[in-house]
């Protein structure tokens, strides 16, 4: 079991090195000065506070969605609602700013668990449609992320819009309902000691309640599971729900910590990152942020990059691409466990060979 | 009420149906072979893209719109032999391949049109070209129908000549046979002899090739330049509307139909003073409810079948 970890951990760094070795070489072949791309590249987040700030605020929302998406890859559901989770979340959360009044930290716990109730609906119904009718969730979920996207978009512009800005913005939030900055000189907010918390409590749930259990049996064996008295289809549901609610979450999180409206004309895609996040946490709570930290760092490293030097910061998406394929990939250094499979298998019976002649 | 009307039996929609059925009826094409051969190609909507950008780079190259095709149809095809590769070699995960090869698609685009058009929104500063359209003889001359049928892209008839040319490979030929049988039954298709991961190559390369005419309609037909995530999901539209029609390219094409009518519609009555975003959420909803009617009849078909056992 451990010798099998250590074999994840080294296969995902491979895939890791092996990705920013392409990118190295795109760079190389399209930069005028590639030496400094590279350098801002995987440099850059450590040469201000400021920087290695922004890592830690795009972190957050990486998290909230690579938690969220981990529990629902966990019960083998490619659910891929929580980009759209992510985006009602956050309009949700801008409803209860705006429309409500009350007081502080009360207003922020509302807006919040609003965001995460509209996430949760967002995910519950692929969810819903696959177990009532076999819809496949991949495809409902995908549509869906594109109708929380026009519906959010509708209720900022009819209902919240600030009608002074020149773009399609809500009006500012309340200071009631903002959550608070926790580190001078950066914009790093008290969303991080939440999510900080949701990681804890998640890793306890998924790792050492009944119900984490179930849902990890639901992923590995659903046969097995269905056998062993676990009402499946629920787990499926239910799953989905809490994968939702924590996209939703983020969503309001995000909005309610970073910026002082809402404005957002498109999604900002953390929901896609997530899955990223996930594949590179295999799924482990516990190991999400240290993905999410990963992807946030190589983001910020790309902005400053595409801010300093000739390189465009969408270089990264190909990183990611080749980091999602090889990571995931059975046979990526399959030959390598291989031989120390065989060569320990070898000493093994050595070992035997020689106690059966000594006997 | 009375203008909705008006404008659904209007010539002009009957010819915006087929014009924005054409890349829904590609990709809907691209997802049923590779479904066939037991691979679901989430890539669809990465694949169409980057033939879409393709084809707008080498057509403003070469000055040629035809050499522009043959270089969106190449791009795509080693699209699909990437998927290919990433499932069957390396043996990761279908979804997450598909995943990973439109996250590339998305940001990989939006690289390259910035060093080759120094935007990352849209290509209008290079001179790309449009395929021609067509006139049908006689056809063009039939009052409502000529103006429905006739005039339209060259690829909007290679779409439709598609379907047939998609029947005729998949129940008509060895390799529609060999396709099939590795779809359903891939240990029973290695135990005769075919080999299953070639059969499975060669289905995703048609896959990406067809994904490629629908990308490079996008960006030479529908409009003539290529902007930032401009297939807007179609990719994924198109894997509900091969799910809607699954066993057949007829029904495929009806069901592409269908979500070119919601798409038509959705450009059409925005005149009709509804909000645009309800509007645009259309075709989604419609996918999502044509999802479920399919869904549906296919469980009760499967109950039937079990109950008569």
């Amino acid at each position: 079991m451990h010798k099998k970890l250590n074999f994840e951990i080294i296969r995902t760094i491979a895939a890791i090195a092996l990705s920013l070795l392409v990118a190295f070489i795109i760079i190389l072949a399209v930069s005028k000065e590639p030496g400094e791309a590279f350098k801002m590249l995987l440099m850059g987040p450590l040469s201000s506070v400021r920087h290695f700030g922004n890592v830690i605020e795009m972190m957050i929302p990486l998290t909230f969605t690579g938690l969220a998406v981990s529990v629902m890859f966990q019960a083998k559901q490619f659910n891929l609602g929580a980009d759209g989770a992510f985006f009602i979340g956050a309009v949700g959360a801008t409803i209860i700013a705006l429309e409500m009044s009350m007081p502080p930290v009360i207003h922020p716990t509302v807006a919040i668990i609003f965001g995460g109730a509209l996430g949760a609906i967002t995910c519950m119904i692929p969810g819903i449609l696959k177990n009532k009718w076999k819809a496949n969730e991949v495809v409902s979920s995908l549509m869906l992320n594109y109708i929380m996207l026009y519906l959010g978009i509708y209720i900022i512009k009819n209902h919240l819009r600030d009608i002074n800005a020149g773009t399609t913005v809500s009006q500012k939030f309340p200071s009631t309902a903002k959550l608070p900055k926790i580190v001078p000189n950066t914009r790093i907010h008290v969303g991080l000691i939440i999510v900080i918390a949701l990681v804890v409590i998640l890793y306890f749930f998924m790792y050492k309640s009944k119900h984490g259990y179930e849902i990890r049996m639901t992923g590995q064996n659903p046969m097995f599971a269905k056998y062993s008295g676990i009402n499946v289809n629920k787990v499926i549901i239910n799953t989905q729900i809490l994968g939702g609610f924590i996209a939703g979450i983020g969503g309001a999180v995000e909005v309610l910590g970073m910026y002082s409206r809402f404005e957002w004309q498109t999604s900002p895609n953390y929901g896609w990152d997530g899955i990223i996040v996930a594949i590179l946490a295999r799924n482990n709570p516990a190991l999400v942020p240290v993905g999410a930290f990963f992807l946030a760092y190589l983001r910020v490293g790309a902005d400053l990059m595409s801010r300093m030097t000739d390189v465009q910061n969408e270089v990264v998406a190909i990183i990611q691409g080749i980091m999602i394929v090889l990571i995931d990939a059975e046979s990526f250094l399959s030959y390598w466990k291989k031989k120390r499979t065989f060569k320990e298998a070898t000493s093994k019976t050595e070992i035997a060979s020689q106690n059966l002649k000594t006997n | 009420m009375k203008t909705l009307f008006n404008i659904i039996f209007s010539v002009n929609f009957g010819y915006a149906v087929l014009r924005v059925t054409t890349p829904i009826l590609f990709a809907t094409l691209a997802a049923l072979i590779s479904d066939k051969a037991g691979v679901i190609n989430i890539g669809l909507e990465g694949i169409m893209l980057s033939s879409a950008l393709a084809g707008v780079i080498v057509s403003a190259a070469t000055q040629s719109a035809w050499i522009g095709l043959l270089g969106a149809l190449i791009v795509g095809t080693l699209m699909g032999v990437l998927l290919a590769y990433f499932s069957l070699d390396l043996k990761a995960d279908t979804t997450l391949s598909g995943i990973a090869i439109n996250l590339m698609a998305s940001g990989g685009t939006i690289f390259v049109l910035y060093l080759v058009a120094h935007d990352k929104g849209i290509s209008t500063s290079l001179k790309s070209m449009v395929l021609p359209k067509i006139t049908i003889p006689l056809i063009d001359k039939i009052p409502v129908v000529g103006g429905i049928l006739s005039g339209h892209n060259v690829l909007t008839y290679i779409s439709l000549l598609s379907v047939i040319l998609m029947y005729i490979l998949l129940f008509k030929t060895p390799l529609g046979l060999k396709i099939r049988s590795v779809g359903e039954n891939p240990d029973a298709a290695s135990s005769v002899g075919i080999n299953v991961k070639k059969v499975k190559y060669l289905a995703l390369a048609i896959s990406g090739m067809l994904a490629g005419f629908g990308g490079a309609y996008m960006s030479m037909g529908y409009v003539s330049w290529f902007s930032q995530n401009m297939t807007a999901g179609r990719g994924f539209i198109a894997l509900a509307a091969e799910a809607m029609g699954s066993s057949s390219p007829l029904a495929s094409f009806l069901a592409a139909l269908i979500f070119g009518i919601a798409d038509a519609l959705s450009n059409s009555i925005q005149s009709l003073r509804l909000p645009p975003e309800f509007v645009q959420s259309i075709p989604y909803i419609a996918t999502i409810i044509g999802l479920i009617v399919n869904s549906a009849k296919a469980d009760s078909k499967k109950a039937k079948a079990e109950e008569e056992k």
